[in-house]
């Protein structure tokens, strides 16, 4: 059984400030995952040289890997920090915040972005109101709801646009995401009435042809959406449709 | 709107489609509220099954299954708009599981005969958070709804009448304090688990705002009533959920008869295996509700020395259901079981223990009553309101609908259904304001700023020997020592004590963080003060409830069902004369007010008008 749990974590203070790399160390026991070992740390904020520091600030909330909060690199790798488990982990464990975007302070960055694109894509199903309408909702098929339930699970940690190499502060691609959420919506019995308005969304400047095919997405995922899949379908989905446009005037 | 879980969003989206523009103010995006942890479903009659279930049946279990501390009229009300919340849901897109004819598939929960719950595989509460917060982003693109995600709500502000006029909040990235003015506020802030230490619940489920507000004049209702969960995986950052839909599936808890049965699970042979579940409560056996099977738990591991390697644990098995059921029906959340022990649920049993869940007790909520009817009346500005003029309440933080107890599945459906009245009741009081917020002299907002900003001053300049996280980690300790399953009186005493001292001890603490940006620290020393306050509500109001109702279990008071004997019986019927005459003298709920030196008791009526307490609980 190893004595300690060492970590090198990037480190930031404010948007503004440069980042650092600081060493921490703490006591073994068994069964930590990286959130609860930065729990501990946030208790004993002392770095490797034994100087006191400010705690390390990083996102979490669900504990179980379904809340998409706590999404960093953990050893190079873009995942849920909350199920890495310290035992299968090599030492020092290196954590880096998501580098696709804004860091805040440490290993938490702002994931608007995300949020803004699901708005852009149109990512609902219109519904005249919230109320009963005495009407039953279309029936569905348990195998058209085992697909779409694939992809309603996103929970916008944003890994797989971690991964993207087509993601980026310099470009305007939508990444892998938002585009899974097309998919779903359009697979949906009325999401499809609105089926033209979101594959427009994607045919703009910044959808689904800055996707270069690299695969990393789907690779990271952790709840293994089959984000190329729905890529590769919505390519068929947006052709028809640029023919329709074309064509049918 | 202060909150942006099921019950936040319901009651913005319903605001929104009223007319009425909403801000919406959460500690984080939306999304990663707690409601998406709940995995098993949603409870709304549709008789899928054929079992004749009835909505009056719904109404019943979940009645009895609080022990008649609910008000009954919203309860009524709930069930009966159940099924059309769930077409609502359906409509939105929610990947329900489905029959082979497409309809709705539901399993069963626990506290019922039928199977009533609707599900989506086992991450239901994701489901429909999702489907909610795409809706809500829908009216955001119209600019309908602003959202203020990482925003700490602080407190309300209250114009010179005392009505609710708006709120101060804390930006989580800047640290910058701000008060905002609104006509109506309504607070969905969840659950408070973490005063516990640790719970089934999400990180940032601590209770804060609601006891905010609790200090700020609104009553806090039935604190003592806490529901703790038969089958969690005891972590040492958290309590992970098994969720009862293992139970609802087939799954058996059980210990090794033997105590300190050394054995590997699996070679232990049926008639070695003590499945008392099922031996005590034949009728209803694993899926008896959530009260009664933690505390069958807690007697068979610590009063008859049979946890699992002598260890607080039981086992719950789901081994000897085939895979591809368990896949189908459960794999999200074995998968997760897998991932945080190690070991295969498929194979053996897994390990589990009692654990904090679920807080039936929360800030007190009024709602008017359909003289007809006999349920809630619809768009009356008085549903959800809080004892303070302009401020509402829903979701897991109200006192609403679960009395004593709250059944499997039935929380989704109160947080659901109680933001989606309050977002009515909010669009109804509105239109009876005769002045508006920006009527308010902004002195009422500078000095509630003013005074938020003292305490954040006072808790970053102070330097004492106390560290905010060890006091939390003894806040947790006490509560899980003398405030779990079961209770006593000297118990209580100490836990009350001990919370006074912690309060004492929150004076002297130093924070570590100097930083200015994204201060976590700050944040957090400031909700363990709150939790602190709730706490003290939560174990005086145990302290002075001298019976057992619901999860509410002092065995000193225990009225014992005589074994064996039933309905008809004359021992039954003393025991059910003696039950009838504790209620005359404790069917009330607790009602908390806020003092400077620590909470006032008062007890207040259960509207029993659906149905009279004529038959006890009985789960044999
Ligand atoms: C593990 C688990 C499984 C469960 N499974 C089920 C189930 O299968 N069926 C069922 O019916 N129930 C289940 N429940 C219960 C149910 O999930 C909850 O009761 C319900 O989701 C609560 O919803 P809510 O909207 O009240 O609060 P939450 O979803 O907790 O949302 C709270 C919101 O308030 C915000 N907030 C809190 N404090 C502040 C503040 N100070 N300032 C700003 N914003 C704030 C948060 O940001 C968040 O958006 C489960 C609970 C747990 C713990
Ligand atoms: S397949 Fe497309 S979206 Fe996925 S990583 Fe590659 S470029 Fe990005
Ligand atoms: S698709 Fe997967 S990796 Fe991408 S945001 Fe969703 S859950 Fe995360
Ligand atoms: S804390 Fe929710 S995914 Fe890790």
């Amino acid at each position: 059984m190893p004595k300690e749990i060492a970590f090198k974590i990037k480190r930031q203070a404010d948007p503004q400030s440069p980042s650092y790399w600081e060493e921490f160390v703490m006591p073994y026991s068994p069964g930590h995952n990286v959130v609860s070992a930065l729990m501990y740390l946030r208790e004993h904020p002392v770095n490797r040289a034994g100087q006191r520091v400010n705690p390390v600030a990083w996102d979490c909330n669900c504990m179980e890997e379904v809340c998409g909060a706590c999404s960093m690199i953990v050893n190079g790798v873009p995942r849920q920090s909350c199920a890495a488990l310290i035992d299968e982990l090599e030492q020092p464990i290196v954590l880096e915040p998501l580098s696709k975007f804004p860091v805040v302070r440490d290993l938490v960055v702002d994931r608007t972005r995300m949020f803004t694109a699901l708005g852009q894509v149109q990512a609902w199903v219109p519904i005249e109101g919230s109320y009963d309408i005495h009407v039953q909702a279309p029936r569905i098929s348990p195998k058209e709801q085992s697909v779409r339930y694939l992809f309603s699970r996103c929970m916008t940690c944003g890994c797989c646009m971690e991964a993207c190499p087509q993601y980026h502060g310099g470009s305007k691609f939508i990444g892998p995401a938002p585009l899974g959420q097309v998919y779903l919506h359009n697979a949906h019995p009325t999401g499809e009435f609105f089926r033209e308005d979101r594959l427009h969304a994607i045919m703009q400047d910044g959808g689904i042809t800055d996707c270069g095919n690299a695969q990393n997405c789907v690779q990271v995922c952790p709840k293994d959406i089959p984000l190329t899949t729905a890529i590769g379908e919505l390519g068929r989905q947006t052709t028809v449709q640029w023919l329709k446009d074309v064509f049918c005037k | 709107m202060v909150g942006g879980g099921l019950g936040g969003l319901w009651a913005a989206l319903r605001a929104a489609e009223n007319g009425y523009p909403v801000k919406l103010f959460s500690l984080f995006p939306v999304k990663r509220s707690h409601s998406c942890c709940a995995q098993g479903g949603i409870n709304a009659v549709f008789d899928v099954k054929g079992q004749r279930d009835s909505i009056q049946q719904h109404i019943v279990d979940t009645i009895k299954g609080g022990d008649y501390l609910a008000d009954q009229p919203p309860i009524k009300s709930m069930c009966e708009e159940a099924p059309g919340l769930i077409r609502a849901f359906d409509r939105m897109g929610v990947t329900f599981s489905r029959t082979p004819e497409g309809t709705m598939d539901q399993r069963l929960f626990g506290g019922v005969k039928n199977r009533r719950t609707c599900f989506a595989g086992a991450t239901t509460g994701q489901q429909l958070l999702y489907a909610v917060d795409e809706q809500v982003r829908r009216f955001e693109a119209d600019g309908k709804i602003t959202k203020y995600e990482d925003w700490e709500f602080l407190s309300i502000v209250r114009d010179g009448n005392g009505t609710c006029r708006g709120i101060v909040a804390m930006n989580l990235q800047t640290m910058k304090l701000e008060a905002f003015r609104a006509d109506a506020v309504i607070l969905a802030t969840g659950g408070l688990g973490l005063i516990w230490g640790r719970s089934t619940m999400s990180t940032n489920s601590t209770g804060a705002a609601a006891a905010r507000v609790y200090q700020q004049g609104a009553r806090f209702a039935n604190g003592e009533f806490v529901q703790f969960h038969p089958t969690a995986i005891p972590g040492h950052d958290k309590n992970r959920l098994m969720s009862e839909a293992c139970r609802g599936e087939g799954g058996r808890i059980w210990v090794p008869r033997n105590a300190g049965d050394q054995r590997d699970p699996v070679d232990i042979p049926e008639a070695e295996r003590f499945y008392f579940l099922e031996e005590w409560y034949p009728a209803y056996g694993n899926t008896v509700p959530r009260d009664i099977a933690s505390r069958a738990i807690v007697r068979v591991v610590r009063h008859m020395g049979l946890g699992v390697g002598g260890k607080e644990i039981a086992y719950l098995d789901l081994s000897h259901r085939p895979r591809r059921f368990l896949e189908d029906r459960l794999g999200g959340i074995l998968e997760m079981y897998q991932t945080f022990t190690g070991e295969d649920p498929y194979t053996g049993p897994m390990k589990i223990f009692p654990s904090m869940h679920y807080s039936m007790g929360g800030i007190l909520v009024d709602y008017e009553k359909d003289g007809t009817a006999g349920g809630m009346k619809h768009s009356s500005p008085r549903n959800h309101a809080t004892t303070i003029p302009g401020l509402y309440a829903c979701g897991e933080c109200d006192s609403g609908y679960h009395g004593a107890n709250r059944l499997g599945a039935n929380s989704l459906l109160s947080a659901s259904f109680s933001g989606r009245v309050a977002g009515d009741a909010v669009s109804a009081y509105l239109k009876t304001l005769k002045s508006t917020a920006a009527d308010v002299p902004a002195d009422s907002f500078t000095k509630e700023l003013a005074r938020q900003q003292e305490i954040n001053r006072t808790i970053t300049s102070s330097s004492g020997p106390e560290n905010p996280f060890a006091l939390h980690h003894a806040l947790g300790e006490i509560m899980q020592e003398h405030v779990f399953v079961e209770r006593d009186n000297a118990g209580l005493d100490k836990a009350v004590a001990g919370i006074r001292d912690l309060k004492d001890r929150f004076r002297r603490i130093t924070l570590d963080d100097s930083g200015g940006w994204t201060n976590q620290s700050l944040s957090w020393a400031r909700q363990i003060y709150d939790m602190i306050v709730l706490a003290e509500v939560i174990a005086q109001g145990a302290r002075l409830r001298d019976e057992c109702r619901g999860s509410h279990f002092k065995p000193e008071f225990e009225l014992k069902v005589p074994p064996g004997k039933f309905a008809g019986d004359p021992e039954y019927e003393a025991y059910k004369a003696k039950w009838k005459a504790n209620n005359e003298k404790w069917l009330k709920a607790t009602v908390a007010t806020w003092t400077p030196d620590g909470p006032q008791f008062e007890f207040k009526p259960v509207d029993l008008s659906v149905m009279a307490p004529e038959q006890p609980r009985d789960y044999r």
